[in-house]
Formats: C-alpha cells, structure tokens, sequence
C-alpha cells in the first residue's frame, strides 16, 4: 500500500521542481494545468477535501482502472505520490 | 512646381498614416498556454509580427478562422471566447462563455461560432460577428446527467457534430435558424475521447477510450445510425495506459487511407477510406497524439505522449513506413504545415520556442521565441471543412 506519512522523505528541491512541472504539465492535459479540471476532475484543494490522502496517492501511483487514469510509477516513487497529493490538498505550487 | 511638391508630399504622407494593405492567406497565431498570450506570425517571413495578451487561461486552448482569414476566435480553456482582428494585431472582443471548455468550430457560412464546453457540458452558439449568444445545445443525455462534449467538427448546412465523453453519443446539431437549433442522437459506444470529420465532410469519426475502436457516423445518411469500424484493434492484449489523449482534429486522410493514433499503443492505424477496413499499422516511438498529413498526403507526422514528448517520426506514405525519426526539442506538443507544406512549425513547449523544419530536407530553417507554445493555427484552415 501506498504510504501516508508525509515529510518523512521529501523530495529535494530539484525533484520537487520536476514534479510540480509533471502535475502541471502532464496531468494537466488531462485535468487543466491550473488544476480546474478538463477530461479529468478538479484537483483543487476544496475539490479534494473530502478525500483521503491514501486513497489519492494510490490513485496516482497505481491509476484508476475502468477510467482514463494510468498509473504513473514508472515515473515516480510512492513517497512522490504522496508528497504530490499532500501538495494538491494544500494549494499546489505555481 | 511648389504645388506638385507639396501635393506630392501630402501624398507621401497619406500613403504613410494609411493602413499597410495586405492580404492574410499566410498568418497565424501560436498560443502561449501558461501566459495567455497569442503571438502572431507571418508564415511567408517566418517571423512573429505582433503578441498579444490578457487571454486567460490558455491551455489546451485551439483557434478557428472567419472565412476572409481575417479574425481569429480563440477558445480557451477557462471558457473565454475572443476574437482577435489578425491584421491590426488587437482583440475585437472576449466573452466568458463557460466555466471549463475545450475548443470549438466555425459553420460552413461563417456566421456561427460554436464553443464545446465541459462545465456546464454542452455547445453555444456565438454570433461570429457580436459574439452575442444565439442558442446553447446542453450535453443532457439523460434526465439532470450532463457530459463533456468533445471532438466539435462542422459539416454542410451550418451543422456540427460531437461526441459526449460520459453520455457515449454522437450528436448531430443544425443550426439553420441559429436560435432553434435542433439536435440528432446517435449511439456511439463507450467513452468517445475526440472526433473528426473527413475533409470531404461526408464522416464523423469519434475515437473510444472505453473499447478498442472508432465509432463513424456517415452524415450523408444519418439515418442508417453510427457503426463502429476499427473493432478490437488491440484484441487479446493487456489494456494499455495513455499518458495523454490522442488528438484527432489534426487528422490524415492520405492517398485513399487515413492514419489514425492507437489508443495507448506505440502504432499508427492504416484504414482504407472506401472499406474504413484496417489495411496495416505502423509502428511508431510513443504512444501518438497528433497524426498529421502533410497538405499534399506524401508525408504523415506524428507526436508523442509524455514521456516520449520531444520525438517526432515521419512516415512516408508511398513506402508506409518511418523514414525520418528525430527529437527536435522538448515538450512537443502541437505541429501546424505551411499552407502547402514545405515547412512545418511545431511547438516546444518546455524548450518556449516553435521550431520550423524544412519537410523535404527535414533540416531546421528557423525558430521563434514563444512562452510555452502550445497549438500553433494558420489562417489557411479558414477554407477548410473540420479545422
């Protein structure tokens, strides 16, 4: 299972600059790149409230079978995922 | 003699303060996603000639052309509509129209621009003159269950056809009387990602996220239903991830074949136009997003989803196969021909430049600065059916 402890392994300030252009970019041609949603839903942090960080993590790291969402491991670690969903629930960086 | 000088210079003068004559058959714009800023270029010069801003968010965000080439109507993601005057380089006038959209379409007579919209799903109908909003077609497929409305095409007779992503159908809007629209539905098949019209404007294609295959609508003979053609291309495998939809706006129709991107595969599809029969694929570096004919169909590009995203192969129609394979920069994310073809400009995003390739030679004939390119749209599609 995917890990909830954040901060125990933050990415360095250089992956972490990959990753917010990954989020930005990438899943952001699905999900709009400020975030608002497109194909994909909204990853605000008020969209994302109710949601368990666990299960968001998961969502990234193993994708979402039966929808469009792939899983996007083989681009970055658990602890990614995690640090990336702790990110989403708190206003993601520009 | 002092009057013939004075009148010559009033002349002089004149000719100076006037408005630069000039046609627009080779202009476009290229936007610039993360600033909301346009620039335009001239694709004979192959120079920008003027940038323009405050356009919103603009990701993902497509153009269309009034029929003179003379104004742009630029879609952008967070629902904005503007209308840009090409040749004096200055927006007419922007509308917020919706909260979440995804591009739209001009009609066969020019009058009508239409926008698809996610939230609230459905299309609007804009005046292209005013933008004064004429009529809307909620995505509502069944009672309170509105869908996203994706690959938005114009047909004849001031029509336009689209695809519901959640509702699995092809809808089929005419706007003859622009404030009545009336609407036909057509069972497409499970979650329909984008779609096209041939340049003929006789089919509506609308490729499947949910099954392997291509749902068709002949728009000649609606009656007849759509059918699905291109079943089970990628039978008795794992299901792939895709990393970003494939697009099929830019789509190839070449030599009596169209080329299409597999869902999630590294191939391109081969389909026979006559028999919309699968006649071969292509295997390609990543999993395809754009397939583009070149304006004469001797050549088809093609970009790739993330992570394969700086890669471009060309596939040479006559030999159906890759004959040029090169990373030209990184984040490739859009391709646009020159109006015949002798150069194509695709835009690196993560490079912020657009880079212009010569398409015989394949060498680097140019570049420009840009902020984070993204579609790059030439006044040239003005003319034709689906762009």
């Amino acid at each position: 299972m995917v890990s909830t402890a954040t901060g125990a392994s933050e990415p360095d300030a250089v992956r972490q600059k990959e990753l917010v252009r990954l989020v930005r970019q990438d899943c952001g041609s699905c999900h709009g790149m400020t975030l608002q949603g497109g194909l994909g839903p909204a990853l605000l942090p008020a969209s994302l409230r109710d949601k368990p960080a666990e299960g968001l993590a998961a969502t990234i790291y193993y994708g979402r079978p039966g929808t469009p969402m792939p899983p996007w491991k083989q681009f970055m670690s658990e602890a990614e995922a995690d640090w990336i969903v702790q990110k989403l629930m708190s206003g993601f960086p520009q | 003699m002092r009057l013939v000088l004075s009148l010559f210079l009033v002349l002089f003068l004149a000719a100076c303060a006037g408005p630069q004559v000039r046609g627009t058959g080779d202009l476009g714009l290229i936007i610039e996603r993360a600033s909301g800023h346009v620039t335009l270029v001239d694709t004979t010069t192959r120079q920008p000639y003027a940038r323009i801003g405050g356009l919103g968010d603009l990701s993902h965000a497509s153009a269309v052309y009034s029929r003179d080439g003379r104004y742009a109507f630029v879609f952008g993601r967070d629902g904005g509509l503007t209308k840009i005057d090409m040749l004096e380089a200055k927006v007419v006038k922007r509308v917020i129209q919706s909260g979440n959209a995804i591009g739209g379409s001009i009609s066969q007579d020019g009058r009508i621009v239409v926008a698809q919209n996610y939230t609230p799903g459905g299309i609007k109908a804009f005046d292209a003159a005013t933008l004064e909003l004429l009529s809307e077609v909620p995505a509502e497929y069944a009672p309170g269950k509105f869908s996203k409305v994706v690959g938005l095409a114009d047909s004849s007779g001031n029509k336009f056809a689209y695809a519901l992503f959640e509702g699995g159908e092809i809808w089929v809007s005419d706007f003859s009387h622009p404030k009545q629209p009336t609407t036909q539905r057509f069972t497409a098949g499970s979650q329909p990602y984008d779609g096209l019209v041939t340049p003929d404007g006789r089919y509506f294609l609308a490729g499947l996220f949910g099954e392997d295959g291509v749902a068709m609508l002949d728009l000649w003979q609606p009656e007849k239903g759509a059918r699905k053609i291109l079943e089970n291309y990628g039978r008795g495998q794992e299901k792939l991830p895709v990393f970003k939809m494939p697009h099929l706006r830019g789509w190839s129709v070449a030599q009596g074949k169209a080329y299409l991107p597999a869902i999630g595969r590294h191939e391109v599809l081969v389909v026979d136009v006559a028999t919309w029969k699968e006649v071969g694929r292509i295997p390609v570096r990543g999993q395809p997003v754009f397939v583009m004919a070149r304006p004469d169909g001797r050549q088809i590009w093609v970009n790739f989803a993330f992570p394969d995203n700086g890669k471009m192969d060309v596939i040479d129609t006559l030999a159906g196969k890759v004959v040029h394979a090169f990373e030209p920069g990184k984040g490739i994310l859009h391709m646009e021909f020159a109006p015949r073809g002798e150069n194509v400009w695709l835009s690196a995003r993560d490079d912020n430049k657009v880079l212009i390739y010569d398409t015989t030679s394949f060498a680097r004939i140019g570049e420009i600065a840009a902020d984070n390119p993204s579609g790059i749209f030439f006044t040239t599609r003005a003319a034709r059916i689906g762009f």
